[in-house]
């Protein structure tokens, strides 16, 4: 037993060193670009969220690196550097991403962190990246008050925030003469749910002020079982049934209802809701009415740069690319657009941090999503167009989307400097249609 | 022997803690912020191992943990104070008066018992929080950047302030536990440990050592929940959360509590094979945790202070 113990110490003040020599020395002199990509890689997110996610990221940028991208996205990684990923798991609460950032910074010495599906890691990141001056791309969560509540200087939101998934849904279920004359919503008990419901509510209030609102069910959040919540929907016989449940929650509740005949009986709306077809393939609903957080899968718009990463995306990992892997090419596309800009701007040298940061500032650029605007937030929040449709199946009996209505960004976000829900609750003034 | 012993620990103390601080110079930044969470996270074992002398092991540090995080991060949001080391005491004090109001009723228990409901409290806590939008919610809240003396540092050296604060309030408070160990009352503790109902015949009061106890570990709790806030500057539920609990005992089980110095070392250690296993397997970084776990539990069943012991025990002999 002694001597075990003595190899156990030696091994591991070995490993302990050798992790640490290597943490230091992987520190200095690089060259390229290195890059932090923060994203959920275990946990109940990963599967339907965080690993397509990266599985996107990690594609793009070695077709990057590979100079394989279609112009604009044709140079060298970004502008000719070479991109290293460093791939860190979003999972285990704010505490612990504010922790795994400071490493990244100070110890790998990235030059930009990547990621952030969860909105309370997104309201955490941000001071401490401006308190280290390190720039932060984040590319998936939602809630809007990041930009609203405060303002950063080396902090980006390449993606739309949540007001628009919702606002939305109410105007295409307004348009499509759907019954909104009772609504019920089941969304998580956090930021990103309570947002949600609120934004839906308020705007179909607004659009029909009749409407009345039958159940609001807030469960915790990676719950899973639904059993009581689906039987309360059932009983409250609203027409409209929204959520926002994402991920591993968003599959539980689909298949719990399901059977139940919920989605017979009522319309049922996500607002974010294809990331989860890859998985359930025809097990998903007909008849929902859904968003994919912007025109993405199967709602993307029919433009070359689209099919260049339908095709890439599908040929890489055999299925196709929902919201997830959309997203996070997006933030690398606008992170490479703003290092290309600031390059040009100061003569092809390696751009500095702020240079970056002062190029990113009311960037806009293509993507497979359409054009993406950073018109909010003093320029550090992006407006992009949206889509909304319907599933049904089609004459080979699989799930598809149709009935899809696109709406023009600046219908469905708020104009620079007003808050998503005062524009809500104010009407939509000035809204561009 | 007493006095010269304790002269000795002073002096050691000190050198050991200016050591440190000279050395925080030369470290790269990250070292020094995680040092500085190995010591949050450290003084809330140190509770666990206060408790742990008495035979009592709380699953609930959390609860403490979460509200001296909480009573740093209010005060600085609220209430505008942002002197580092006035909010490190006054956590410490204000966990210690809740954790000296709570205790009588966790003090009639042990065990099993003792551990469900201080986890329960921990929990209770939790419940609460994340139902609070004022204070975020389940998203927490950041805290404003910390001051010293009305002095803030510039951004490069505030990691390293803070560090410095925090070693010297461990190192006096670390003196000032080892001097309690050694006291009456420490001693009591261990005497219940072994046998509670010998040490109420003799006349002592195993219920009054279990509050001291508690309430000792509370505000070592409350320390470094203010600490770990003010390190990362984001406070947010997941403090009180059952998981950051296991944490905690885990730490104290690796630490053993044959040595104070030995708590700070299993919690530096844990946190750095955690945030090397997070870099290099992205993937499977529980695994590799899980692993060290278990292995050193195998290995080393009385923990790193037992070494410790080992060695100054050597130390004498040869002498």
């Amino acid at each position: 037993m002694n001597f075990f113990r003595q190899c156990l110490i030696l091994t591991s003040s070995f490993l302990i060193s050798l992790l640490t020599y290597v943490g230091i020395s992987n520190a200095d002199g690089h060259k390229g670009f290195k890059l932090g990509v923060v994203t959920f890689l275990s946990g109940p997110a990963a599967e339907p969220f965080g690993v397509p996610a990266w599985n996107g990221g990690k594609l793009f940028i070695k077709l990057l690196n590979e100079g394989k991208a279609p112009a604009p996205y044709n140079k060298i990684g970004f502008g000719g550097m070479k991109i290293t990923a460093i791939p860190i798991d979003e999972s285990g609460g704010a505490t612990k991403q504010v922790q795994e950032f400071r490493n990244l910074v100070q110890r790998d010495k990235v030059d930009a962190v990547l990621g952030y599906v969860s909105s309370g890691d997104c309201m955490a990141i941000p001071s401490v990246a401006d308190e280290l001056k390190a720039l932060t791309v984040l590319y998936d969560c939602g809630t809007p008050r990041v930009f609203e509540d405060a303002s950063y200087k080396y902090v980006f939101r390449t993606a739309a925030h949540a007001a628009m998934d919702n606002i939305a849904i109410a105007k295409y279920l307004m348009e499509k003469g759907h019954d909104i004359s009772s609504i019920a919503g089941i969304n998580q008990n956090y930021a990103w749910g309570k947002d949600s419901w609120k934004d839906f509510s308020v705007s179909v209030k607004k659009l029909s002020p009749s409407s009345e609102i039958k159940n609001e069910l807030f469960p915790k959040i990676f719950s899973g079982q639904y059993g009581t919540e689906i039987s309360a929907l059932m009983n409250s016989k609203a027409k409209v049934v929204h959520s926002s449940l994402w991920g591993g929650d968003l599959q539980s509740f689909i298949l719990q209802a399901k059977p139940r005949g919920l989605f017979k009986r009522t319309q049922v709306v996500f607002s974010a809701g294809d990331h989860v077809m890859p998985g359930l393939g025809n097990k998903y609903p007909e008849g929902v009415i859904l968003g994919a957080r912007g025109q993405y899968g199967m709602m993307a718009p029919d433009t070359a740069l689209n099919k260049w990463f339908y095709k890439s995306y599908m040929d890489e990992y055999g299925v196709f690319p929902a919201q997830p892997p959309y997203r996070m090419v997006q933030g690398l596309m606008g992170l490479k657009m703003a290092i290309e800009k600031a390059m040009e701007k100061n003569g092809g040298k390696e751009p500095n941090k702020d240079e970056i940061a002062a190029a990113f500032k009311g960037l806009e650029f293509d993507s497979p999503g359409g054009l993406v605007q950073m018109k909010l937030g003093d320029g550090h929040q992006a407006i992009q167009p949206h889509a909304i449709g319907t599933t049904a199946k089609d004459k080979d009996g699989n799930i598809t989307v149709t009935d899809i209505v696109r709406y023009k960004a600046s219908c469905v976000n708020p104009p620079n400097g007003i808050k998503a829900v005062d524009w809500i609750n104010a009407g939509f003034p000035g809204a561009d249609c | 022997m007493s006095e010269k012993l304790y002269n000795n620990l002073l002096f050691q103390s000190i050198f050991l803690m200016s050591f440190l601080i000279l050395v925080g110079l030369l470290i790269p930044n990250w070292l020094v912020f995680v040092i500085t969470k190995a010591i949050a996270y450290g003084l809330v074992g140190l509770g666990i191992i206060t408790l742990m002398r008495g035979g009592l092991v709380s699953f609930g540090q959390g609860f403490v943990f979460g509200i001296g995080g909480y009573t740093a991060g209010l005060l600085g949001t609220q209430a505008g104070l942002t002197d580092a080391m006035l909010l490190l005491f006054v956590s410490f004090l204000f966990t210690g008066l809740v954790g000296l109001i709570i205790a009588p009723l966790l003090a009639r228990y042990r065990d099993i018992f003792f551990a469900m409901l201080s986890l329960a409290f921990s929990m209770v806590l939790y419940g609460i929080l994340i139902k609070i939008d004022a204070i975020g919610g389940s998203d927490g809240f950041v805290l404003p950047e910390s001051t010293y003396f009305g002095i803030k540092p510039s951004s490069e050296y505030a990691d390293y302030v803070l560090y410095v604060v925090a070693i010297i309030m461990t190192g006096f408070i670390s003196i000032l536990l080892r001097y309690y160990y050694d006291s009456t009352p420490g001693l009591i503790a261990l005497a219940v440990r072994e046998n509670e109902l010998r040490v109420e015949y003799l006349g002592s009061s195993a219920f009054n050592v279990a509050v001291l106890n508690f309430t000792i570990a509370a505000g070592l709790g409350g320390m470094g929940g203010a600490l770990n806030g003010i390190a990362l500057g984001h406070i947010d539920p997941e403090f009180t959360y059952w998981t950051t609990s296991g944490e905690f005992v885990f730490i104290s089980i690796l630490a053993g509590y044959l040595s104070v110095p030995a708590v700070f070392l299993a919690a530096l250690l844990l946190e750095l094979v955690r945030s090397f296993s997070g870099r290099y397997f992205p993937d499977t970084w529980q695994l590799i945790l899980g692993l060290f776990l278990i292995l050193s539990i195998i290995f080393i069943p009385s923990g790193i202070g037992s070494f410790f012991k080992q060695f100054f025990d050597r130390l004498k002999k040869s002498k």
